[in-house]
C-alpha cells in the first residue's frame, strides 16, 4: 500500500510539472507584465488584449502604494507597466525610476479628456510619464436606515453616537486626509504641528472606529455591519446596487481628487508592449467595458459618451462636476523625510 | 575497523546538507544580523535594536507577547484533555479521530481565518444565530479576543499532535501498575502521566508559541487593523516603509525570545522537537 | 457518564474546528458576490472557477512546488539524519540546532533573510527563488521525522548484515530504510502540508505573474474575495478528506504509519 502511495504521488508530480512546464514556455517571448491594483480591471479586457495583439499578459496586484513602491525600487521584480497613483507617481518620477512614455505609440490617448491631464500636472508637471486610467474622490458611504441624519461633514466620524460603527482607511495618506480636511488644513501638509493635532484627532477617534480596511469596506457597508465608512467613490456605485440604502457624499470640507495613472518603469523589458497595453486601456470601447465592471470613473471621455444609463452618466458620484467644488486637492509626493514622519505619526495612531 | 569507515562515510554524507544549510540558513540569517546592526549608511549602529524600546514597538511586543502566551495556555488546556480521550480510543478509531482534527490544517490557513470574520461580525453568523435566540450578542471582532480567538483556532491542532504522540508511547502497564498500588485518577495523572507526556507538552508549547507571537495575518483580519502586535511592526518596516535595517534590529529582538525557548526545549528533549 | 462527557468535549473541539470550513463550504454556493449577504443557491462558482486562468494557474503552481519541495528535502532530509545519527554529540546538538532554525524562527524572519539574501545575490525572483526557499523550511521537518525512527532502528541488526557480507549501501536498503520508512513518509507528507499552506515565506520569495493559492488569497482578502476561491478550496478539503478516507480504510500497516504522523 506504501509502495503504490509513492508510486501514484510520483506519476502525480510528473504530470503536474508537465503540465505546469506547458504554462511556462508559452509565455518568455512576447509578453507584457501588468502591475495593478487588486479588482481593477476586467479579467475579459485582458483576454481580449491577447488575442488582438498575441502580447501575453503575466498580470501581478497590489493592495497599496506603500507596498508596491519597494518592488519597483528594489528592482527585484521587473513590471513593464504599473498603475500607482499621484503622490506615487511623482515619488518615482523624483526618484527617477519611469521612463518617459513615448505618446507616438499611444494615439488613443486622445480619448482622455483634458481636464484630466491638467490635473495630472500636479504630479507630472509635463504629462511626459503618466496616462490616466482612473480617477475619484474619497467620501463617506453611509447607510441611510442606520443614521440619524444625512451627512455632510467629516466631523461625523467623531459623532459618539456612531461608536463601532464607523470603518476608516488602513492606508495613511487617506487616513490623515481626513483628519487635516476636518482640521481645516491642507492635504498635503507638512506642518508639523497640523500634523500632531491630525495624529491627535485620529487617536480621539480611533476608539470610535470598528476597523481599518481597504476594500474590505464593501462588503461590511452592504452587509450592515458599518453604519458609516470612508471609501473611494468607484466602490460607491458597485455597493448602492447591492444596498439600496447607501448614500455617498463629499463633505463639505473638501476632500482628495485621486489620479491613477499607468507609468513605465524605467527597467522595464518589454517597452513597445507596455505602450501597446496603455493604447488599448485608452480605447473607448475597451475604457467602457471596464467602468462597468470596476465602476471606477474613467478619464476617457470618448468612453463617458457611450455610457447609456444616464442615471449614471450624470452621477454626481461617478463624474461629479469638478467646477462645482473648489476644495478637491490631489496628493502630492511630499519627500523621504516627510513619508517618514507621516508613517511614524500613523504608527503612533495604531499602536494606540 | 569498519567502524572507523562507517562513520567517516556517515559524517560525508552530511555535505549536501551543511553546504545547503550553511547556504539558506546561515547566510540569510547573518544578512538579517548585517542589517539589523547597521543603518542607511551602511555604519555600525544599535539603533535598531533599541528601537524596542520605542513606546510603539515596546507595546506591540507586549501585547503580542501577553496574546501567544494567553493563546498557548488556552491551547494547552483544550488539547491536553482531548489527546488523553483519543489516546483511549480504540486503535482504528483512534487514527481516524486523529486526522480528523488534522484536517482543518490542509485548508488555507487565510481563508479559515477570513471565514472566522464571517462568523465573529456584527451580522454574522453567530450573532444571527444568537439573535435568532434572543440571546445578547457576541461582540469580540475586531478585538484581542478575536485575535486569541483566532490564534487558538490556526495552532490548536500543532497542539493536539505532539501531546498525543507522546501519550500513546506511554505503556499503559505503567499506568496499571500504579492504579494496582493504589494512586486514584488526580495522582496517576500527576504523578505519572503528566511527567512522562512533559517532552510532547513542551513541542506542543514552542509550535504554538512562537507562530503566536509572530503572526501578523491574525491581528490584521481578525483585530481590523487596530490591534499593532510586533509581526504587524516588522511587517510593516520591510513592505511599507522600505526600513530594512529597522525591521531586522526588531527581528533580531524577536529571535532572542526564539532562542530562549529553544534553550528550554533543548533541556528537556534530546535530539528532536517530535520524538 | 464519563464516555458521554467525553464523547460531548470531543464534539465541541470538533464545531470549533470546522465551523469556519462549513462557512466557506456554504459561501461556496453562495449566489451573491459578497460574503455579506445570501443571494441563493448556485454551482456556478464551481464553473467559474476551472474557466478561471488565474486561480487554476496558481493551483498548479502550488501542488508543483510543494511536491516538488517535498520530495528534494525528504531527499536531503533523510540522508542528513543518517548522517546526524552517526555523529558524535557535539557535532549531533550543532547540527540538530541549525536544523531547529528555519522551525523555530518566526516565519516572517525566515521569509525576510531568503528575501534579503536573494536580493543581495541579484537573484531574479520567481519559481526558483520560492522553491529553493521551501525546501529549506522543509527539510528539518523531515529530519525531526525520520531522527525519531533512526533512533528506534536496531543498530545490531545493521551490524549482523554487514557481517553477512552485505555491502553497506545493500544493508541498509534492507535493513534500515523499511524501518524508517514510516518517518520518511511522515516526514514528506509533512513537508508537503507546510509548504502548501505557506503564505509568509513566499510572500517574501515570490515574483511578479507567480502567484501560490495563498498569496493569491492574500491579494484578494484587501480587495474582496472571489468566490471561485471557495469554490476551490471546498474541492481541495473534499479531495483531501476523500484521501484521507480511501487511505483509512486500507490494511493496519498503513493505519499505523499514518498513525506516526
Amino acid at each position: 500500500m506504501k509502495k503504490n502511495i509513492v508510486i501514484i504521488l510520483c506519476i502525480s508530480l510528473v504530470i503536474l510539472s508537465l503540465s505546469g512546464c506547458g504554462n511556462a514556455s508559452a509565455s518568455a517571448d512576447n509578453q507584457v507584465i501588468v502591475y495593478n491594483w487588486g479588482e481593477y480591471i476586467d479579467p475579459d479586457v485582458l483576454s481580449m488584449f491577447e488575442e488582438e495583439t498575441g502580447i501575453k499578459v503575466v498580470y501581478d496586484e497590489f493592495e497599496t502604494n506603500e507596498i508596491m513602491y519597494p518592488k519597483i525600487e528594489s528592482g527585484a521584480s521587473v513590471y513593464d507597466v504599473v498603475c500607482p497613483s499621484d503622490y506615487m507617481i511623482q515619488k518615482m518620477i523624483e526618484n527617477d525610476l519611469l521612463a518617459e512614455i513615448n505618446f507616438d505609440n499611444i494615439p488613443n490617448s486622445i480619448n482622455i479628456g483634458e481636464e484630466y491631464w491638467t490635473k495630472s500636472q500636479q504630479f507630472d508637471s509635463e504629462n511626459k510619464y503618466s496616462v490616466p486610467y482612473c480617477w475619484g474622490t474619497v467620501g463617506i458611504l453611509y447607510n441611510k436606515t442606520m443614521v440619524s441624519e444625512p451627512i455632510t461633514s467629516w466631523g461625523v466620524l467623531w459623532d459618539e453616537q456612531y461608536k463601532d460603527n464607523i470603518l476608516m482607511q488602513d492606508s495613511v495618506r487617506d487616513t490623515f486626509m481626513v483628519a487635516l480636511a476636518y482640521a481645516g488644513y491642507s492635504l498635503n501638509s507638512t506642518d508639523p504641528v497640523q500634523l500632531e493635532e491630525a495624529k491627535e484627532l485620529l487617536i480621539k477617534q480611533k476608539p470610535l472606529t470598528q476597523a481599518y480596511v481597504i476594500d474590505q469596506v464593501r462588503d461590511k457597508m452592504i452587509g450592515g455591519e458599518a453604519a458609516i465608512g470612508v471609501i473611494y467613490s468607484g466602490e460607491a456605485i458597485f455597493t448602492q446596487r447591492e444596498n439600496p440604502d447607501l448614500e455617498y457624499v463629499i463633505p463639505e470640507e473638501g476632500t482628495n481628487l485621486w489620479i491613477d495613472s499607468w507609468v513605465i518603469p524605467k527597467n522595464a523589458q518589454n517597452k513597445e508592449n507596455a505602450e501597446k497595453f496603455i493604447d488599448f486601456m485608452c480605447r473607448a470601447d475597451i475604457a467602457l467595458k471596464n467602468f462597468e465592471y470596476i465602476t471606477y470613473s474613467t478619464p476617457n471621455t470618448a468612453a463617458q459618451e457611450l455610457i447609456e444609463d444616464e442615471d449614471i452618466k450624470n452621477s454626481p458620484i461617478a463624474f461629479p462636476d469638478l467646477t462645482e467644488y473648489d476644495n478637491l486637492t490631489t496628493f502630492s509626493y511630499l519627500g523621504e523625510e516627510m513619508d517618514e514622519y507621516y508613517n511614524q505619526l500613523w504608527k503612533e495612531v495604531k499602536s494606540e | 575497523m569498519r567502524r572507523l569507515s562507517e562513520l567517516k562515510n556517515k559524517r560525508f554524507l552530511a555535505t549536501p546538507y551543511f553546504i545547503w544549510s550553511a547556504a539558506f540558513i546561515i547566510i540569510p540569517l547573518c544578512m538579517v544580523f548585517y542589517y539589523g546592526l547597521t543603518d542607511k549608511s551602511n555604519s555600525f549602529t544599535l539603533e535598531n535594536i533599541m528601537s524596542i524600546g520605542s513606546i510603539e514597538n515596546f507595546k506591540a511586543l507586549i501585547l503580542s507577547l501577553a496574546l501567544s502566551l494567553v493563546s498557548t495556555l488556552i491551547c494547552l488546556l483544550l488539547a491536553y484533555p482531548l489527546a488523553m480521550i483519543l489516546n483511549n480510543l480504540n486503535v482504528n478509531q483512534s487514527s481516524f479521530m486523529v486526522l480528523i482534527f488534522i484536517l482543518p490544517m490542509w485548508m488555507n490557513f487565510l481563508l479559515r481565518t477570513l471565514a472566522w470574520q464571517t462568523l465573529l461580525e456584527k451580522t454574522g453568523v453567530i450573532n444571527s444565530l444568537l439573535n435568532l435566540l434572543h440571546l445578547p450578542t457576541l461582540n469580540i471582532i475586531n478585538t484581542p479576543y478575536a485575535i486569541i480567538l483566532g490564534m487558538v483556532y490556526n495552532f490548536l491542532p500543532f497542539m493536539i499532535l505532539p501531546i498525543y504522540n507522546v501519550l500513546i508511547k506511554i505503556d499503559k502497564n505503567v499506568i496499571n501498575a500504579a492504579r494496582d498500588l493504589g494512586a486514584n485518577g488526580f495522582q496517576t495523572f500527576g504523578k505519572i502521566i503528566f511527567p512522562l507526556s512533559l517532552p510532547g507538552v513542551l513541542s506542543g508549547i514552542t509550535m504554538v508559541f512562537v507562530p503566536a507571537l509572530t503572526t501578523f495575518v491574525i491581528s490584521d483580519l481578525l483585530g481590523g487593523s487596530k490591534i499593532l502586535l510586533i509581526g504587524n511592526v516588522i511587517e510593516q518596516e520591510f513592505k511599507q516603509s522600505s526600513n530594512w535595517h529597522a525591521g531586522s534590529g526588531l527581528s533580531l529582538v524577536l529571535m532572542i525570545f526564539i532562542i530562549i525557548s529553544m534553550l528550554i526545549t533543548e533541556k528537556y528533549d534530546d535530539g528532536g522537537i517530535m520524538s | 457518564m464519563k464516555i458521554k462527557l467525553q464523547k460531548i468535549y470531543i464534539g465541541l473541539i470538533f464545531i470549533l474546528l470546522y465551523a469556519p470550513i462549513v462557512t466557506l463550504v456554504v459561501l461556496s454556493f453562495n449566489k451573491s458576490k459578497t460574503r455579506a449577504k445570501w443571494g441563493g443557491f448556485t454551482l456556478n462558482w464551481y464553473i467559474e472557477l476551472f474557466q478561471n486562468d488565474q486561480i487554476m494557474s496558481a493551483l498548479s503552481t502550488t501542488l508543483i512546488i510543494a511536491l516538488l519541495s517535498a520530495t528534494i528535502a525528504t531527499l536531503i532530509g533523510t540522508i542528513a539524519s543518517i548522517a546526524i545519527n552517526g555523529m558524535k554529540r557535539k557535532w549531533r546538538t550543532f547540527y540538530l540546532g541549525i536544523t531547529n532554525i528555519p522551525m523555530l524562527n518566526a516565519d516572517i524572519v525566515t521569509g525576510i533573510s531568503f528575501m534579503l539574501l536573494f536580493i543581495a545575490i541579484g537573484a531574479t525572483f520567481g519559481f526558483t527563488t520560492v522553491l529553493f526557499a521551501h525546501i529549506t523550511f522543509n527539510i528539518p521537518y523531515v529530519i525531526l521525522s525520520v531522527m525519531p525512527k533512526l533512533k528506534q532502528t536496531n543498530r545490531s541488526t545493521f551490524e549482523a548484515a554487514l557481517d553477512l557480507g552485505a555491502s553497506p549501501v545493500y544493508a541498509f536498503f534492507k535493513v534500515i530504510f523499511p524501518d524508517i520508512l514510516p518517518g520518511v513518509m511522515s516526514g514528506f507528507l509533512l513537508s508537503f502540508t507546510m509548504s502548501l499552506d505557506d503564505f509568509i515565506i513566499t510572500h517574501f520569495t515570490k515574483g511578479p505573474g507567480f502567484d501560490t493559492l495563498s498569496t493569491k488569497i492574500y491579494t484578494e482578502v484587501k480587495k474582496g474575495i472571489k468566490p471561485e476561491m471557495y469554490a476551490l478550496s471546498t474541492l481541495l478539503f473534499l479531495s483531501v478528506l476523500l484521501l484521507l478516507f480511501l487511505v483509512n480504510r486500507s490494511p493496519r500497516k498503513a493505519s499505523m504509519s499514518l498513525k506516526e504522523i
